[in-house]
């Protein structure tokens, strides 16, 4: 019950890496089955040896949306609000209910989506859902599933984004100025502002594919007069600053860690935190890269391209700041370090893939092979989950105050590691040798049949490293109590204890420089100076109102969805048919607006005496 | 001692890429973009060789720096010193910005000259052949425009020539794709696009593909391009122009079943486009529905339960048929010879 109604942005934290990981677990056995139906070619007489084409793209559909909107999505936020309000040295995020809200808005919106399986109608479109395949001519309700789970899902990134924006605006401890806030808040700071800006693109982008859908509107279907291409645009400007979205705070992570484990301070800040925004700005004006074989011309093609190679420029600042952190640092290889210290390479050999898609004759070869497959699974597996999986060795400490393996750490690291470039790497010819991506089956003898055995069994080394990762976890629960400060670590996270106490910081910290905790550490104190004198902690009450929103949102959503399906009952038609269970949801949950809008809660304090009594 | 428990770590990173390495000595076999064999898919070889070679430096000069970082600047044990804490360099921030410009300026002109020389049009060059190329699901339909020709699934070319296509769809989005004559493009419903690539010097038949994902079926939505010697091409142009010859007495009813049942979407004169495939000259096809052997037995499963090949999706309604009768549908198609 606690769990269902925190507004601790911790408890939150752990609740998204909870329903976050959950997913990745689903995601990751997909990929495995995808793999497993690739393993060998086609039989002589056209028979698939494994998986139905139909079944295939369910799979393959639910693959990478499980992966990027509940899995690296919420991962990365459970990270946000585990370490962001600790690093700039703040009680809370700024909107606590909102915050709770939006973790359950993507659940019930995720497990909207993977009710799908067992309906029987899941869908089957691809994660870009291009139309007009993905209207009600050529697809089934899946469909529904994925406009309407990913539009519930969808409000709980923008309100996180939009709390997280005000949160480090506001709430960043006397003395943190924007040049003194770890590169991780900046990361956090820049991605939301990209959520602000692209997560509308997609809202809307659902809303028109649903009303095609449900309303018989025609903005994307062609029959009726709409534009298929206008699908792809929206899309695609949101998908595109979507991978920065995922992958600025991956960076934020390894700007941290790499710091703390070569004891030296990051290289070229400032020009990190200029890299970062640049990145940020760039990532919405490149989206038509995606779309160079769509024919949109020579000049929107070669504007496109050449503003797509402009993001290797910062970019590889980043990369050479990073090497020249850990240059003339006092390394230690803990668990964290050696995923941190993997990310770098891994993540070059995708990006500069990246530079070669950026070009679009050359595009015209790569666009939907397996090339693409490759470099975007070498961006997204190699730069963003090892960095989350080093974020999560790192932080686990203070996340759950008991401490992981290491000798499992590193056990899972190596297989992971190795599995995932023996899956991905060859991957690169499969697409140069015209192997094209989301196919279900390919004719044996055009030289594809060895490298796509070698990737399935490297895959299955990844899933034997999250495994390890899993037991790791498991294990953990009875392991070693964590000190406060595990790592000798330079932010102020680690000044307090593990885990931290609800009200995080009894005195706010007085803040003097970039690696705050570092600097007083280097004056020979053992913790921060506080700001403030001692006295009672405001703390926001806990609520089960934005369980009941969402709950209210998925209720909606399925009355919605059904409302033209045939059922046996003529009763359930006829709540379906005349949006009953529609209204009733959409009445859940307004009237818990209501009732947020008219109780007015001022929260409770936590007195001087009781702070005291903690120690 | 410590190095040697570095190159513990070290060996199985090798060893791993050694393995990842092998994967180049695997020629791929077929239609493939690094095996081009016309004009523009060579174009944009000299592209990806070029690019390849300029990340190659990248990752070799990124990995040599950091491999040398990650030895040299291990921890030794009991060694608590703190390193110098270095703000950061001007100088060689500069470097690294500079460089990757230079980098990218080397790519970016020819690319951008590429993209521009490769989106000609030649739709009103009379020396150029002109064909429509439209996706359905699954299945390709050509329209010679010039000739009055309209065919599926075998796309015949002669050597040596210049190709304007006008790609557009019927339904979803495909995308056209030769991997050994050039790039791909999409065929998007209610727009057309152009794109023009060149035919081999010799003759050749390659393997074109649907590359956008386009519903169940997407996978086996291959096509053949025949690329035949400019004599061989005029010869079939005469004949798929030539009226369907009379046919022997032996398939007679299997032709007054195709009558009955399949002409209404499947015509069997080339300058008919027909609901289906056209199908004039279908025995001579290289493959049946665009994947399978040429036998009689998949062309009789084909025709038979086509939705058990390429899913709920094809839109061939049932037909009330029984074996012996589909076994004379698939006589008669078998004498859909050209000449």
């Amino acid at each position: 019950m606690d769990w269902l109604t925190t507004v601790d942005h911790k408890k939150i934290g752990i609740l998204y890496f909870a329903a976050g990981g959950f997913f990745f677990i689903v995601g990751g056995i997909e990929a495995l089955l995808i793999r497993l139906q690739l393993m060998f070619p086609m039989g002589a007489n056209g028979e698939s040896w494994f998986l139905t084409g139909q079944t295939y793209n369910e799979i393959m559909t639910m693959h990478g949306t499980t992966m990027i909107f509940l899995a690296a999505m919420p991962l990365i936020f459970g990270l946000m609000n585990a370490v962001v309000p600790l690093q700039i040295g703040a009680r809370d995020v700024a909107f606590p209910f909102l915050n709770s809200l939006g973790f359950w808005t993507f659940f019930f919106g995720g497990v909207l989506l993977n009710i799908s399986w067992f309906t029987g109608t899941v869908p089957d479109i691809g994660w870009t859902a291009y139309a007009p395949l993905s209207g009600s001519e050529f697809s089934g309700t899946g469909s529904d599933y994925y406009a309407i789970g990913l539009q519930i899902a969808g409000i709980g990134t923008l309100v996180g984004g939009i709390n997280f924006l005000v949160t480090i605006i506001n709430m960043r401890a006397p003395g943190m100025t924007f040049m003194r806030m770890p590169l991780f808040t900046w990361t956090v700071f820049i991605t939301s502002g990209i959520i602000l800006f692209a997560f509308p693109a997609l809202a809307v982008g659902l809303i028109y594919i649903t009303f095609d859908r449900l309303f018989d509107a025609n903005f994307f279907v062609t029959a009726t007069g709409g534009n298929a291409v206008l699908w792809e645009h929206i899309f695609w400007i949101f998908g595109h600053p979507e991978v920065y979205i995922l992958i600025l705070p991956a960076f934020g992570a390894i700007s941290e860690i790499l710091p703390t484990f070569a004891r030296k301070r990051l290289f070229g800040y400032s020009s990190m935190v200029f890299a970062t925004a640049l990145i940020g700005f760039l990532s919405f004006m490149v989206w038509a890269h995606h779309m160079f074989t769509v024919g949109m011309g020579d000049i929107a093609n070669a504007l496109f391209g050449v503003a797509t190679m402009l993001i290797a420029i910062p970019t590889g600042i980043k990369v050479f700041n990073w090497l020249f952190t850990i240059w003339g640092g006092k390394i230690q290889f803990t668990t964290a370090m050696l995923y941190a210290t993997s990310f770098i390479p891994t993540f070059v050999m995708g990006g500069v893939t990246g530079v070669m898609l950026a070009i679009p004759p050359a595009d015209f070869q790569f666009h939907d092979s397996y090339f693409v497959v490759a470099h975007f699974h070498y961006v997204i597996v190699g730069g963003i989950v090892l960095s989350l999986l080093a974020a999560v060795y790192y932080w686990w400490p203070k996340m759950f105050g008991r401490m992981l393996n290491e000798t499992l750490g590193k056990w899972s690291f190596w297989l992971f590691f190795s599995g995932f470039h023996l899956t991905f790497f060859i991957q690169h010819f499969l697409g140069l040798w015209g192997m094209p991506r989301r196919v279900f089956t390919y004719l044996p003898n055009q030289g594809w049949d060895t490298a796509n055995f070698v990737s399935t069994i490297g895959a299955f080394f990844m899933a034997a490293g999250v495994i390890v990762i899993l037991l790791n976890v498991i294990i953990s629960i009875k392991g070693p109590k964590a000190p406060a400060d595990p790592w000798d670590g330079r932010t102020l996270e680690w000044s307090i204890a593990s885990p931290s106490p609800e009200y995080n910081f009894k005195q706010l910290p007085l803040v003097r420089g970039l690696d705050a905790f570092w600097l007083e550490k280097m004056d020979g104190k053992k913790e921060m100076t506080p700001a403030e004198p001692l006295g009672p902690i405001h703390m926001p009450s806990a609520s089960i109102l934005p369980f009941f929103m969402s709950l209210g949102l998925f209720i909606a959503g399925f009355g919605f969805m059904y409302r033209g399906y045939e059922f046996d009952s003529a009763f359930i038609n006829n709540l379906f048919g005349n949006n009953i269970i529609a209204i009733c949801g959409l009445a859940i949950t307004l009237v818990c607006m209501f009732l947020r809008s008219v109780y007015d809660d001022h929260g409770y304090h936590i007195e001087v005496e009781e702070l005291q009594k903690e120690g | 001692m410590n190095r040697w428990h570095l190159w513990k770590r070290i060996i199985p990173l090798l060893m791993v890429f050694s393995l990842l390495l092998t994967g180049c000595s695997l020629v791929g076999q077929g239609s493939n973009p690094i095996d081009p064999k016309a004009s523009v898919a060579e174009e944009q070889y000299g592209l990806i060789l070029l690019s390849i070679g300029i990340m190659i430096l990248v990752v070799i000069v990124v990995f040599a720096l950091y491999f040398y970082a990650i030895v040299r600047y291990r921890r030794k044990p009991g060694d608590d010193s703190i390193p110098k804490q270095v703000e950061g360099s001007h100088k060689l921030e500069i470097i690294w910005t500079v460089i990757p410009m230079i980098l990218l300026l080397i790519l970016a002109v020819p690319s951008v000259a590429l993209t521009f020389s490769q989106d000609e049009d030649y739709s009103d060059d009379p020396e150029v052949i002109q064909v429509k190329a439209t996706g359905h699901q699954f299945w390709w339909e050509f329209e010679y425009s010039d000739l009055g020709i309209y065919t599926a699934q075998d796309l015949v070319l002669p050597v040596n020539q210049r190709v304007q296509f006008e790609l557009t769809s019927s339904d979803v989005i495909h995308s056209f794709w030769i991997p050994a004559m050039g790039g791909k493009m999409d065929t998007n419903p209610g727009m057309t696009n152009l794109l023009y690539l060149d035919t081999p010097a010799e003759p050749e038949v390659l393997l074109g593909k649907c590359a956008e994902f386009c519903g169940e079926s997407h996978a086996l939505m291959d096509f053949k391009v025949k690329v035949v010697s400019q004599e061989e091409y005029d010869t079939w142009v005469a004949n798929m122009q030539a009226p369907a010859a009379v046919v022997e007495a032996d398939v007679k009813s299997g032709e007054e079943l195709f009558k009955q049942n399949c002409m209404s979407c499947h015509a069997i004169d080339a300058g008919t486009p027909g609901l289906g495939p056209n199908l004039k000259g279908f025995a001579d096809r290289e493959v049946v529905a665009g994947y399978l052997e040429m036998t009689d037995g998949n062309i009789f499963e084909w025709i038979k339960k086509p939705e058990e090949f390429k899913g709920k999706t094809v839109e061939m309604p049932a037909i009330p048929l029984d074996d012996n009768q589909f076994n004379d549908i698939v006589q008669y198609l078998k004498t859909l010879k050209l000449e």
